[in-house]
């Protein structure tokens, strides 16, 4: 059982099972990239699974959709972590050793090594043990009875060790992260909408870690004010941003405001959260004006369907006043839907856009009255009516028209629609994630380990002085580097020729 | 920021004659190939600068002296492929790798001038005529398919990391495309019969992609935690397996994957150099497939 156990452990942390890991991970990290992803984009992996059948079934239930996060993916990474560890620990034992031995005697057949050079000089042996000693300061030495040893290079191992521990804390604080960050994206309108990071249900979308369940989200405010952007003569954007103003921390008890410009690659960073700016759109406001002569005025958020352009799609719904039999209002709910054209370009009547600007915005509308269904229960979506509702006849559309700015449009009741005004809004993402300064740390030794374990060689050089018959003294160098060769010898023949006080030719 | 037309043409121009001249140097360097006799007897030392024992006689056979000029029309290929780089960059006023073509380009010439310097450092300069080939065909993809007109890019890009990340990792891939050359010479050359008697040995060939690896290696690393450093303050989080980012990571493990392979025992020779030939194909899918057929936050191909 125990010899069982052992030879199961030393399988696992021999450098073949390293490999073979490496390869297993390499092999499954790929799906992640070829297939759609849930935490990517959902509705992709759903629109991938329909179009794929039995087939796309299949790679859901074995968590193609969710690579990094299925059980064969942990499985993999976990053998390859616990490989690591088995691996380091011996090593960072022998490492310890090592720093603590003598370099090793000098070995009789000098001329047996890699790196060889020899001389017969006039002078005693202890003085050219004595001139090797001084070339090699700065090597660790070991003088022996007219030998020297000397090795360098130790720093290989340090580098090497280095690297792959910080590899497992970058490894850790990553697992860690998971648990403990949260990120969560939300809508808000420009000049004057308010955001506060007070619970979920504040998000239009959240993702939390494993042991976050919201009820303990960093509290900050924030207030968007003027949205602007910048573009080319083509349409492509050159800046994007939104001057906003937060409160945190001490600002949030004592209520006062701190400005900040939000843009594309500069988040607000506060708290230990960050508020990222990353996208914007328009939002049309209307007023309906019903046949009793009240007023409505609603303006909410349609979304580009066109990101060059900014053509916008929504539907912004109204419900009648005053009345308070449901009947009645589920009949009467009135929803202006369709196109709206920062810069329009009309085609006859056709309507689309040209610039994402906004340049004197047009929309075509669509009103529909009746039973918009958002009481029965189901969430829908803001951005469109429910198709079922108008299929049913319970939702008709009752007029069409382009309205520019300030225009109206008369309903057969003497409902009138009118196009007031387009304004900004940002989507924003709060980021929450406490372990990533120490994945920072880890990463920078990662880089710092690697480049000094695959630049500096571990070398040793032997020097033995021999008396010869004649009284002169045969000086023979002897050379070898540990792991690779490549590059020792011009070193060598440095320290060789030092060594034998040859004029550097 | 107005682009400039008449530095956008001189790098168009400068890139063409660059390709011109690469081509050059191709066929002098096949000329130098086919001509030239096997070397009788390379003495590898062990670790000290190879010495090839070559012709006896020290005046340069005609075919070396074909070689020599392939050697000097490369580096003046570079010299122009930098200048169009450059004219580029003035022409944009910004770093001049913001699309896939200046990154292809940027990649080329980092790959041309790791081979120039290997030349320098080790008696192989013949081989040009297999590692030029492949690089010319990216360069020459990259200026018909990819190519896209001097413009600024778009507000993502706009980030002091677009300097640092994109020509860390567009030069590190560069470097990288040596070694998988090589490491297919030697699988070709490392067979028990001589088939290819013209090739440097193998062990040269294997400690070329060895030391090029180990350059590029902590440089590609470097690359990817730029980038994800990048990514904290541009997306949200600083690695989020968008596809580029995963296939970085895939070959970057392959890579890990080569240098350990060369430590163990039975991986070390052909199985390292196949890995290393698996770890330049994934730079390359991840060059081409994620960028242009998979839709990833990484789309900047500005095609």
């Amino acid at each position: 059982m125990i010899a069982f156990l052992r030879n199961t452990w030393r399988g696992l942390t021999s450098m073949r099972t390293a490999l073979t890991l490496l390869f297993l991970l390499a092999l499954a990290a790929m799906p992640g990239a070829l297939l759609p992803q849930r935490s990517l984009n959902s509705a992709k992996v759903d629109d991938y699974i329909a179009q794929k059948g039995w087939w796309g079934e299949f790679l859901l239930k074995l968590g193609f959709f969710e690579v990094y996060a299925t059980p064969w993916f942990a499985a993999i990474y976990l053998l390859l972590f616990t490989s690591l560890v088995g691996c380091l620990l011996p090593r960072t034992w022998e490492y310890f050793k090592q720093m603590r031995a003598k370099p090793v005697l000098t070995p009789r057949n000098l001329s047996r090594m890699p790196h060889h050079a020899q001389a017969e000089l006039d002078v005693m042996p202890d003085e050219a043990v004595a001139r090797a000693r001084k070339v090699l300061r700065g090597w660790r030495m070991e003088t022996g009875e007219d030998t020297v040893s000397a090795e360098r290079g130790f720093l290989r191992e340090t580098g090497n060790l280095v690297f792959h521990f910080a590899l497992l804390g970058l490894l850790v604080s990553f697992a860690l992260g998971k648990m403990f960050s949260y990120e969560g994206q939300i809508i808000v309108q420009a000049d004057g909408g308010q955001f506060c990071n007070g619970g979920i249900f504040n998000y239009d979308q959240f993702r939390p870690g494993l042991r976050v369940d919201g009820t303990d989200l960093t509290p900050f405010c924030v207030e968007i004010g003027k949205f602007s952007a910048e573009y080319l003569d083509n349409g492509q954007p050159v800046g994007f941003k939104a001057d906003i103003r937060y409160q945190s921390g001490e600002s949030l008890a004592s209520n006062t405001w701190n400005p900040f410009t939000l843009q594309v690659n500069h988040p607000l960073r506060t708290e230990g959260d960050r508020l990222y700016l990353l996208g914007h759109g328009y939002t049309p406001t209307f007023t309906v004006t019903f046949p009793n002569g009240e007023k409505r005025t609603q303006g909410i958020q349609w979304l580009p369907t066109d990101q060059l352009t900014l053509a916008s799609e929504g539907a912004t719904k109204f419900d009648p006043p005053g009345v308070t039999d449901s009947e009645t209002r589920r009949k009467n709910q009135i929803a202006v839907t369709g196109l709206l054209a920062p810069t329009p370009l009309l085609h006859g009547n056709i309507l689309s856009s040209k610039f994402p600007a906004l340049n004197d915005p047009m929309v075509a509308v669509d009103v529909y009255r009746g039973d918009l269904g958002v009481d029965d229960g189901r969430g829908q979506s803001i951005f469109s009516i429910d198709q079922k509702m108008v299929d049913q006849g319970r939702l008709q559309k009752v007029a069409r028209k382009n309205l520019a700015l300030g225009e109206e449009i008369a309903l057969d009741d003497g409902t009138k629609v009118r196009f007031d005004s387009v304004n900004d809004w940002v989507s924003l993402q709060v980021s929450h994630d406490p372990t990533q300064g120490y994945v920072l740390v880890f990463a920078i030794l990662i880089i710092l380990g690697l480049g000094v374990s695959l630049t500096v060689k571990r070398r040793r050089v032997w020097v033995r002085a021999t008396r010869l018959t004649d009284g002169r003294t045969l000086v023979e160098v002897g050379g070898l580097a540990r792991t690779d060769q490549a590059g020792y010898g011009e070193e060598f023949t440095r320290v060789a020729r030092a060594v034998l006080n040859e004029e550097k030719s | 920021m107005p682009v400039n037309e008449t530095f956008a043409t001189y790098s168009d121009w400068l890139y063409r004659s660059a390709l011109g001249v690469y081509l050059f140097a191709i066929l002098l360097y096949a000329v130098e190939q086919a001509f030239a006799r096997a070397p009788r007897k390379a003495l590898v030392g062990a670790g000290g600068p190879d010495v090839l024992v070559d012709e006896p006689k020290s005046e340069l056979t005609k075919s070396e002296r074909i070689g020599r000029m392939g050697a000097a029309m490369t580096v003046l290929g570079a010299v122009l492929h930098l200048g169009s780089l450059v004219m580029r960059g003035l022409s944009a006023g910004r770093a001049p790798w913001g699309n896939m073509y200046e990154y292809m380009s940027l990649l080329c010439l980092a790959a041309v001038v790791t081979w120039i310097v290997l030349m320098a450092k080790f008696p192989i300069r013949r081989l040009g005529v297999f590692v030029l080939p492949p690089i010319l065909t990216l360069l020459f993809l990259g200026g018909t398919v990819l190519y896209a007109e001097s413009a600024p890019v778009q507000p993502a890009l706009r980030s002091y990391w677009l300097v640092i990340h994109v020509s860390v990792i567009s030069i590190s891939s560069g470097v990288l495309l040596i070694p998988g050359v090589t490491s297919i010479l030697y699988l070709l050359k490392d067979t028990k019969s001589d088939r290819f008697p013209k090739l440097p040995s193998a062990d040269v060939l294997d400690r070329m992609s060895y030391r090029t690896t180990v350059l590029a290696f902590p440089l590609f690393t470097a690359g990817i935690i730029l980038g994800a450093i990048w990514a904290e303050a541009a997306w949200g989080r600083f690695w989020g397996w968008d596809p580029k980012e995963t296939v970085a990571f895939v070959s970057w493990v392959v890579y890990a994957a080569y240098l350990h392979a060369r430590a163990t025992a039975g991986w070390r020779g052909r199985g390292a150099a196949w890995i290393n030939i698996a770890g330049f194909a994934l730079n390359v899918f991840n060059l081409f497939f994620i960028n242009l057929v998979t839709s990833g936050l990484h789309s900047y191909a500005g095609l």
